[in-house]
């Protein structure tokens, strides 16, 4: 789903499927969600019999009024009384703390599943989705279905409980009057139902139009200096007034049917509890039923419909459980890369010539267009090969594929003539140095950027590094140094930050160097420097080059010129231009004068 | 918050009364209920009663109950007519103040915290409201009703309700002091996590090619974990206010009937009766009492995240831009596309030193003028301030003759095609893209929207779309490419037919030759305009008319490509490192 927003509430595309993936998940958890629920259950079924020794006692104070109460008969349903609202107590709070750990687990472990997910998921995964949609699995939609798994369980079982309890009850007492509650109950469920159904589409379009105004608010203040450039305040303000409009009135909607089911509910109790008396007095006069009947019956019926809209509260949780785990499930069942454990040839590093060959190499993005077309390219051991074209020529495609990023769909590429179907990709990064164009720099202190995930590397060859760049004295001057923490803060100028990533690659040694763009942020007297570095980093390693300044590979031993996917041209720059063709042409360009 | 309020409207208000009035009839009808109730109670108990007795009593109580019914719909109503109306205008207000905000202020806030204010903390400081309205006029109104009721009804009574409530308000106080903090911490390792995993997303191909994943995914559950104990620390303390609350309301029951029944027991046979009503109506009541304590308990609870809101969004609201328009917004000069810098000096705000210091030129109608230095020179900076994103702070910036700080921002603007370094893109079709906003000439005309994107060298792009002009661009432009969206940008700018271009660095993104069809096209198309280019490349600017060669802030020269390659020595060093020597 490429451009997907978040799904909201209620908008499950399988329902009944998510919940039960989502139990079957929960499995490990069982025996704690059970004790969880039992507790929940025990718990509300105290509550049924609480109120009812507390009428005991009121009669027994009724009954003594005139002639004393009977004080003994009190302090022992006191005590009693006690005892069940204690136990209702304790197992509430059991029930609040079991349900807490299995959250946390629960949550826990998924984010653990989805953060493991993202190494295996290939990079044409994340080419189709945007950073905040995986983040929003991970955070979001995580926190939503453990808030109202958690919620809506315990909800549903309570009710569950009380309602079952007191159908059993009543039916129990008196079917007649049994079936006038139940019957005048309906009433207010299928009120509740209509009002439901009808709020449904009001809270889904408020979901689509809060989304839509976000993203115009992120969109209008993005690009804050174009739309005051180009007086276009008002229309952006039009658009943002329509959406915010529409949102306002689907809002209020929404909102307002939302706050209507307490109220209604509330109503259907009373209802229900006259029309228990009226029924329940002409079966009295009839001589049909006792007076207690009555008495218990205007308790079951409190009971009997406070589950109703618990019901309807704890399904609606269950609907953004169920949303919410699809998005996750819909992540973790994912197509993950080719599984290599069946490869068994491996290359050391240290011992790798260095040469690479492209065979016939056809690739795309997606089975319908190829880009690559019959890739062909033989690289010797320390050669330094510029690819150059213009922009969307598939510079960067050549790189993916060499990294083995994606796999190609038919043709070979050969390190030191193994073919990398037959490695593992740890393998091949592990030969493969990078510098790329975005300049990746994570939170953490210098050092700990330049040293990466590989811990052999010390301090010395740190500072080293950052000697060869350039960067020794800019760091030293820093407070902190080497230790200074990198954050959001822009205490790096970009040039500084490609630096940084160009001293991370140089305590890295690989026989195989990939730059892509690796300068174009950087400014040209800064990019003396970096080529220096380059130079250095370069030696004694096979290097492949992409950059939109010729300048820089000027020097490479070998240039392919790419157009459309193809190489159209191969050589060195002397004889490229010689041979007045597209090179000579892009690079002329460079040199033209636009008024001749 | 308090400051949030005075932002309800004047029909919000008299919807804010109305409730109250709809609110304290909803909680007299509902305590009224229960005295019905007891009344049936009653005439059931009595025995040979009369149908109609029972039904008249019925129908009272039914009349209550829907009277209740229809109260808390009219509450309903203006309750979420209110939360909703002032998020709407919140909202637009704070939207359309960021929009009069220059530079300065949006970098003083920073862009992704003005997008969160606008949206996070208006929906924050919106549900307060909502909420706020119906438990801060419901509470203190059942409160006072049920206080009235039991008034007076034995001083028992009252002491064993007012323990209920300290025990309650001990509780809700701890929990403020423990959990509160924690749930602002919360929300630090909430964004850590999501730092972190960002991180591992847009750094994916890096972690990859070092075989890094381990080293991310440890890092990840590190913060996981981390997140995963103060979650479970907070839902645990939070599970005692449900057992506490509910055993406080039946402990409280209880111990009013069996001290009533101790009291009844005691007392005189008169006295009797009185102490048995006095404790039914406190065993009803006393209920009520906690209950809007608890709900303005809860108030206090949701009230600092919405506070932080509100006093975010006050920050905003309360920022007056730097930048005020000027008054001039017609022609007063006969000058066309005159730009002049005079003795131009600026420093960023809070800086300490100047990033462009005595800065002159000018440049007249249909010459091209280009700047050039290491980053961080000040050259982005310079141009920025003919479209006023800033103000400088010591000589002027004359357009056309006239100080840019006296004009008009849309009639100075209508002057201007600017050309970000960084395409922007919004969402709509292609068209709407090129024809972005207002210019003298009104939306431009379809031939004009050929002709620019013709220039701007998108005509073959824009042409195998399937729907061509048509074609959808999706928000932030994600489904065209660097080039593609620069390329359109460009266009933008060209449909405007403006005095001036201003390129901002605007051609890195596009490849040499590209670069060059497009500039040559230009000067073609516009033989008048005056054009300010921003590059890197001595490729790019080699041809203009004037170069200006910045460096820290300072002019180290202005000439033509031959004046500045023979004497300005910084010139010298960045065309070396791009070009050969025989091509010097």
């Amino acid at each position: 789903m490429p451009h997907g927003r978040p799904k909201m509430e209620g908008s499950a595309k399988d329902f009944k499927g998510s919940i039960m993936r989502l139990f079957a998940y929960c499995k490990p958890y069982m025996p704690l969600i059970m004790i969880g629920l039992l507790s929940a259950g025990i718990s509300s079924i105290m509550t049924i019999i609480g109120p009812d020794q507390l009428k005991e006692i009121t009669n027994t104070i009724t009954a003594g009024l005139v002639s004393g109460i009977d004080l003994d008969k009190i302090k022992s349903i006191g005590i009693a009384l006690l005892i069940i609202f204690a136990l209702s107590a304790v197992f509430s709070l059991l029930e609040g703390l079991v349900m807490a750990s299995v959250t946390a687990k629960l949550s826990k472990s998924l984010r653990s599943k989805l953060a493991g997910k993202i190494n295996r998921l290939p990079l044409a995964y994340f080419d189709t989705t945007t950073v905040g949609d995986t983040l929003s699995r991970m955070t979001n939609d995580v926190d939503t279905i453990c808030q109202t798994m958690n919620q809506s369980l315990s909800t549903l079982v309570a009710a569950f409980t009380l309602f079952v309890g007191s159908l059993f009850m009543m039916f129990k007492t008196s079917w007649i009057l049994a079936i006038t509650a139940i019957l005048s109950s309906l009433v207010g469920f299928v009120l509740m139902m209509i009002i439901l159904k009808n709020s449904q589409k009001y809270f889904t379009k408020v979901q689509e139009e809060l989304g839509n105004i976000n993203g115009h608010i992120e969109e209008v203040f993005s690009g804050h200096n174009v739309v005051k450039a180009y007086n276009a305040e008002d229309e952006v303000n039009k658009k943002f007034d329509e959406i915010n409009e529409s949102l306002f009135v689907n809002g209020r909607k929404s909102q307002f049917y939302s706050g209507l089911m307490h109220p209604i509910m509330g109503f259907v109790g009373n209802l229900g509890y006259v029309a228990v008396c009226i029924v329940g007095a002409v079966l009295t006069l009839n001589g049909n039923i006792s007076f207690g009947v009555i008495v218990a019956f205007m308790l079951y019926i409190r009971f009997f419909t406070q589950p109703l809209t618990q019901f309807a509260m704890g399904l609606n949780q269950l609907q953004s459980t169920a949303a919410a785990s699809e998005r996750v499930f819909e992540f973790l069942d994912a197509k993950e890369l080719k599984d290599e454990s069946k490869i068994t040839k491996y290359l050391d590093k240290n011992e790798v010539k260095g040469s690479i060959e492209f065979k016939d190499v056809e690739f795309g993005y997606t089975e319908d267009k190829t880009i690559i077309k019959g890739f062909s390219a033989k690289i010797k051991p320390g050669e330094k090969v510029a690819i150059v074209g213009p922009t969307g020529a598939g510079k960067t495609t050549i790189v993916n594929l060499l990294m083995k990023f994606y796999d190609i769909d038919s043709g070979e590429i050969l390190i030191d003539g193994v073919s990398t179907k037959e490695l593992t990709r740890e393998n091949i990064h592990d030969l493969f140095v990078m510098v790329l164009q975005d300049t990746w720099l994570f939170e953490g202190s210098i050092k700990d950027n330049i040293r990466y995930n590989d811990a052999s590397i010390n301090d010395e060859k740190i500072i080293e590094a950052c000697k060869v760049v350039g960067l020794d004295h800019f760091i030293k001057t820093l407070p902190d140094g080497y230790d200074t923490l990198l954050d959001d803060s822009d205490a790096l100028s970009q040039g500084q930050k490609q630096l940084m990533t160009i001293a991370r690659s140089m305590v890295d040694s690989c026989p195989f160097l990939i730059l892509d763009e690796a300068t174009s942020s950087v400014d040209t007297r800064t990019e003396i420097l970096v080529q220096k570095a380059m130079d250095e980093l370069t030696k004694g390693r096979t290097s492949f080059i992409i950059a939109h300044r010729l300048s820089t590979i000027r020097n490479a031993d070998l240039i392919l010129v790419l157009k459309d996917g193809n190489i159209i041209e191969q050589g060195n720059h002397d004889a490229l231009i010689e041979k007045k063709g597209f090179y000579a042409e892009l690079y002329n360009s460079q040199f033209q004068n636009a008024n001749e | 918050m308090i400051k949030m309020f005075k932002n309800l409207k004047k029909k919000e208000i008299i919807y804010f009364l109305i409730s109250i009035v709809f609110v304290v009839v909803g909680v007299l009808l509902d305590l009224k209920i229960p005295d019905y109730m007891q009344e049936i109670t009653t005439l059931l108990t009595a025995g040979n009663t009369e149908m109609k007795e029972i039904l008249v009593q019925g129908g009272f109580m039914l009349a209550c109950a829907f009277g209740s019914l229809v109260s808390a719909v009219v509450v309903g109503y203006f309750a979420s007519f209110i939360g909703t109306s002032f998020e709407k205008n919140l909202r637009s207000r704070v939207f359309r103040k960021v929009e009069s905000f220059g530079m300065e202020e949006i970098k003083k806030f920073s862009t992704s915290s003005l997008i969160t204010r606008s949206t996070n903390d208006v929906t924050q400081v919106k549900m307060f409201i909502v909420m706020g309205i119906q438990m801060l006029i419901k509470a203190p109104i059942m409160a006072s009703i049920a206080v009235s009721k039991i008034a007076n009804k034995g001083w028992e009574f009252s002491l064993v309700t007012l323990v209920g409530v300290l025990i309650v308000l001990v509780m809700v106080i701890a929990l403020v002091l423990i959990v509160l903090p924690k749930f602002k911490l919360l929300q630090t390792l909430t964004d850590k996590l999501n730092r972190i995993t960002r991180e591992n997303l847009t750094g994916i191909r890096v972690v990859r090619a070092y075989n890094a994943e381990e080293y991310q995914l440890k890092k990840i559950e590190g913060a996981n974990d981390e997140l995963t104990d103060m979650n479970l620390f907070t839902a645990r303390a939070m599970s005692f206010m449900n057992p506490v609350m509910s055993s406080v309301m039946s402990g409280l029951s209880l111990a009013i009937y069996w001290i009533g029944a101790h009291l009844i027991n005691q007392a005189e046979v008169l006295d009797k009766m009185e102490i048995f009503g006095n404790m039914v109506t406190f065993s009803s009541y006393a209920v009520q009492v906690i209950m809007s304590f608890m709900m303005l308990v809860m108030l206090f609870i949701i009230y600092p995240r919405a506070s932080v809101s509100a006093k975010r969004l006050n920050e905003v609201l309360d920022t007056d831009p730097n930048v005020k328009d000027g008054e001039i917004d017609e022609d007063t000069t006969d000058l066309k596309g005159v730009v002049e810098f005079k003795d131009v000096s600026f420093k960023y705000p809070d800086a300490e030193e100047y990033i462009l210091k005595d800065i002159n030129f000018k440049i007249n109608k249909g010459e091209t003028i280009a700047f050039i230095g290491s980053t961080g020179s000040g050259k982005s900076t310079l141009i920025n301030l003919i479209p006023r994103f800033y103000d400088v702070n010591e000589g002027e910036v004359l357009v056309d003759g006239v100080n840019v700080k006296d004009m008009k921002s849309t009639y100075l603007n209508n002057k201007i095609g600017y050309i970000s370094q960084k395409a922007v893109m919004f969402k709509g079709t292609v068209e709407e893209n090129i024809t972005f906003g207002e210019c003298l000439q009104g939306k431009p005309s379809k031939e004009r929207i050929e002709e620019a994107i013709e220039v701007a060298q998108a005509k073959e792009f824009i042409d195998a779309l399937d729907d061509g002009f048509d074609t959808s661009v999706a928000q932030g432009g994600t489904n065209f490419s660097g080039g593609q969206k620069q390329r359109l940008s460009i266009a933008r700018a060209i449909a405007r037919n403006p005095e001036i271009y201003i390129f901002d660095d605007s051609f890195s993104a596009l490849d040499y030759k590209t670069d060059f069809a497009l500039r040559k096209a230009l000067r073609k198309h516009t033989n008048d305009a005056t054009i300010l280019i921003v590059a890197q490349r001595i490729g790019t600017i080699k041809d203009a008319d004037k170069i200006v060669v910045l460096d820290s802030g300072k002019c180290a020269g202005i000439g033509t490509h031959e004046e500045l390659l023979k004497n300005c020595k910084v010139y010298k060093e960045i065309a070396k490192s791009q070009l050969r020597e025989e091509e010097l």
